[in-house]
């Protein structure tokens, strides 16, 4: 099933790519997407349920608009940083404790931490991922993990869990 | 529309202009990584907005479409890798670092 | 509005000398990877920017080709930087 799953995302990423949807063009993108998942299938997903669930897409769409925000506060806070004389930073490698338990959600709770204000993710051990933050506003654990990733893990838990 | 097009095409130039200053400013290479990281992928994705106004809903503006999470995702993961790899070889934190608490953990 | 378009075209190259500056005086090795990996995503805006200027479409597929080139350079100077073997 999950083989199945991988030709059809292939096959229509193929026709976007190419964009003209003649019978040629349909039967070299079928040809390449049957290569691609036969030897690809078996590491790309556990189950195929979740594609089915219509209430995810939902969920992904206000996932979105929020993470689109972040992103320009993002690029506005470190164009301050940069452009101020005296440049305030106060750098540091601080540990942010996760709720999260599969893998494809971790990952892309890592890549919004890389894109959020002032923040980019180091490593992950476990459930405990390292983060460095150009700013350390506060010493108190609790207090930051709020404010690093508080934001995106509600919505990460119901897309991708 | 080619004037929205052109207006997404000067922000985004300005975000990058940003993103490289912060590569000459800052004092070392994780603060570096940060700012370049950020400006430079959102001045990107800015300017292949632009490009999507610029062609409308054709052949071409799919391609600009599909080539913007592309580029979310390659430029984050191989920001992390990056900073990964710089630890592990042995760059220290800049000297106004106040907390460092990956340093006592194993590595793998 | 081509002719703008050609001024910003050089605006964003001339940029690419900012990269340059921090890939030659970079004073350890994770400087100058920094300075490559910035490189490659300031020209892939290159490649949108000339793809309008030029009218010519298949600019853009360079584009989307050196995305994934920059991407897997940088992952294998990153192993490298993390003293793995290239096959691990």
């Amino acid at each position: 099933m999950k083989y199945v799953a991988l030709f059809i995302l292939s096959l229509i990423f193929w026709l976007l790519l190419t964009y003209n949807l003649t019978i040629p063009n349909i039967i070299v993108g079928s040809i390449a997407s049957l290569i691609t998942s036969l030897i690809f299938g078996k590491y790309f997903l556990k189950d195929v349920v979740p594609f089915l669930q219509p209430q995810r897409y939902f969920w992904l769409m206000v996932y979105l608009f929020i993470f689109t925000w972040e992103c320009i506060k993002a690029n506005f806070d470190v164009a301050y940083r940069v452009l101020h004389p005296a440049m305030p930073i106060k750098p540091g490698i601080v540990r942010v404790k996760l709720g999260l338990k599969t893998n494809i959600a971790k990952t892309i709770l890592a890549n919004s931490i890389t894109m959020t204000p002032g923040t980019i993710s180091v490593d992950i051990i476990g459930d405990e991922i390292y983060v460095h933050w150009i700013y350390v506003y506060s010493e108190n654990p609790e207090e930051y993990s709020h404010k690093i990733s508080g934001r995106f893990e509600k919505y990460i838990k119901k897309i991708f869990e | 529309m080619e004037t929205i097009g052109f207006i997404f095409i000067c922000i985004g130039i300005l975000f990058n202009l940003f993103g490289c200053i912060g590569l000459i400013r800052l004092p070392d290479v994780y603060n570096r990584l940060q700012s370049a990281t950020k400006c430079v992928t959102l001045g990107t994705c800015s300017i292949l907005v632009g490009v999507i106004f610029y062609y409308g809903f054709n052949g071409a503006g799919f391609k600009a479409i599909i080539a913007i999470p592309l580029l979310f995702f390659a430029a984050t993961v191989a920001a992390h890798a990056l900073v990964k790899g710089a630890y592990i070889f042995g760059v220290k934190l800049g000297n106004k670092s106040v907390k460092d608490d990956y340093e006592d953990v194993p590595k793998s | 509005m081509i002719d703008y378009l050609n001024i910003l075209l050089y605006a964003q190259i001339a940029l690419c000398i900012f990269c340059l500056y921090r890939i030659i005086r970079g004073p350890s090795i994770a400087d100058r990877m920094v300075g490559i990996d910035i490189f490659g995503i300031l020209v892939v805006g290159i490649c949108a920017i000339l793809s309008i200027t030029t009218q010519r479409k298949f600019i853009l597929d360079i584009g989307i080709a050196w995305i994934i080139l920059s991407f897997i350079g940088t992952l294998t100077l990153a192993k490298y930087l993390s003293g793995k073997k290239l096959n691990e």
